[in-house]
């Protein structure tokens, strides 16, 4: 890539790049965790989650993050109203 | 007192184990210890051609393994440095022919004769890797700064935390300052950053490499050479000396010219 394109901020250099797939690519390799399955993991979250709150499904958030060697599973779950007192025994639709 | 035994490993083929495998055991053996470099690599033998030894062999390690000769037979001495031995693998083999407990043995039996036993590492993640980290009280990750070398060394990371062999340290192999500084190429400080594993060595990408490969005459015996130093601080940092990292010297006009006179 050319230096005009990198002196006028146009392109990151292929340096950064390199680094930034680099992490994202080994968090998921370390946890031995496929997208499909983060999908699926996230699914059933939310439907223990949902005996105990109202969930809005569409403001979720799970990813992996990465400290040293140590994966950390992060959650962002919004939700309306209160706790429920007893869990509902079915899954919320 | 009874010898270390390091494993050399990297996941990725083609970073630069062998070569670096022959000079930490020729810059031991500079130091003045004695060294036995094994070559774990059964089928796919190179350690021998890269020290050099190659016409020099009799027996290998099967040999040693199924008891056609005893351990000191099959060990080579290096004339160029008479503490330097190499303990060939079998070309005509594959991985199964040595078990890793019988890899274990081996490095048990060396163990008290000499100062270091460096074990060179096939590529991969199989049999051959699990053969040659069997024995090792610390292991050597080489990597490049590559996508594809970081990604295999972070795996093989993994797989030895996971088998409690330790302590670890990583080697950063083929370094191109200039790449470094155009920001087209990972720097040491990345890697450490992506990996978080102690770093023993930064060897700068060198042509006197290949030219010293092709004589059979590890790097190390030309101290003039910018990777030959830097495998020898490995060589000290190994043996407890705290030797700073230097900021690896791009190649000026000077650097070249003298190169191209030397030539």
């Amino acid at each position: 890539m050319g230096i005009f394109d990198r002196l006028f901020g146009k392109r990151p250099s292929s340096r950064d790049v390199a680094k930034e797939r680099l992490q994202l690519v080994l968090i998921y390799d370390r946890a031995g965790l496929s997208p499909e399955l983060l999908d699926t993991l996230r699914d059933e979250i939310v439907d223990v989650l949902s005996r105990y709150i109202e969930i809005e499904r569409d403001g979720i958030e799970l990813h992996l993050a990465q400290e040293g060697r140590e994966a950390m599973l992060v959650a962002n779950i919004p939700f309306r109203g209160r706790v429920k007192k007893t869990p509902s025994s079915h899954v919320q639709e | 007192m009874a010898g270390t035994v390091i494993t050399i490993t990297s996941g990725k083929g083609g970073v630069g184990k062998t070569t670096t495998t022959a000079n930490l055991a020729a810059a031991l053996a500079l130091l003045g210890h004695s060294v036995v470099a094994i070559d774990a690599d059964i089928g796919l033998r190179n350690l021998d051609v890269v020290m050099g030894l190659e016409n020099r062999i009799v027996y290998d390690i099967v040999d040693v393994v199924e008891g056609r000769c005893r351990l000191r037979q099959a060990l080579i001495r290096d004339k160029r440095l008479p503490e330097l031995h190499l303990l060939p693998a079998a070309q005509t083999r594959d991985k199964s022919a040595v078990s890793p407990r019988q890899m274990a043995e081996i490095c048990d039996a060396l163990r008290p004769h000499f100062d270091y036993v460096l074990v060179d590492s096939p590529a991969g993640i199989e049999q051959g890797f699990r053969n040659a980290i069997a024995g090792a009280d610390r292991v050597l990750i080489v990597t490049t700064p590559e996508v594809s070398a970081v990604r295999d060394a972070d795996r093989i990371i993994g797989l030895l935390e996971a088998a409690e062999k330790g302590p670890l340290a990583l080697i950063l192999n083929r370094v191109k300052p200039d790449m470094v500084r155009r920001g087209d190429m990972l720097d040491v400080s990345d890697v450490l950053e992506i990996l978080a594993i102690d770093l023993i060595g930064i060897v700068p990408d060198d042509d006197s490499i290949i030219v010293s490969t092709n004589r059979g005459t590890p790097v190390v015996f030309d101290e003039r050479q910018p990777s030959a130093r830097a495998f020898l601080n490995i060589a000290r940092r190994l043996r407890g000396e705290q030797i700073p990292f230097e900021p690896l010297r791009e190649e000026g006009l000077i650097d070249r010219l003298l190169k191209f006179m030397r030539s």
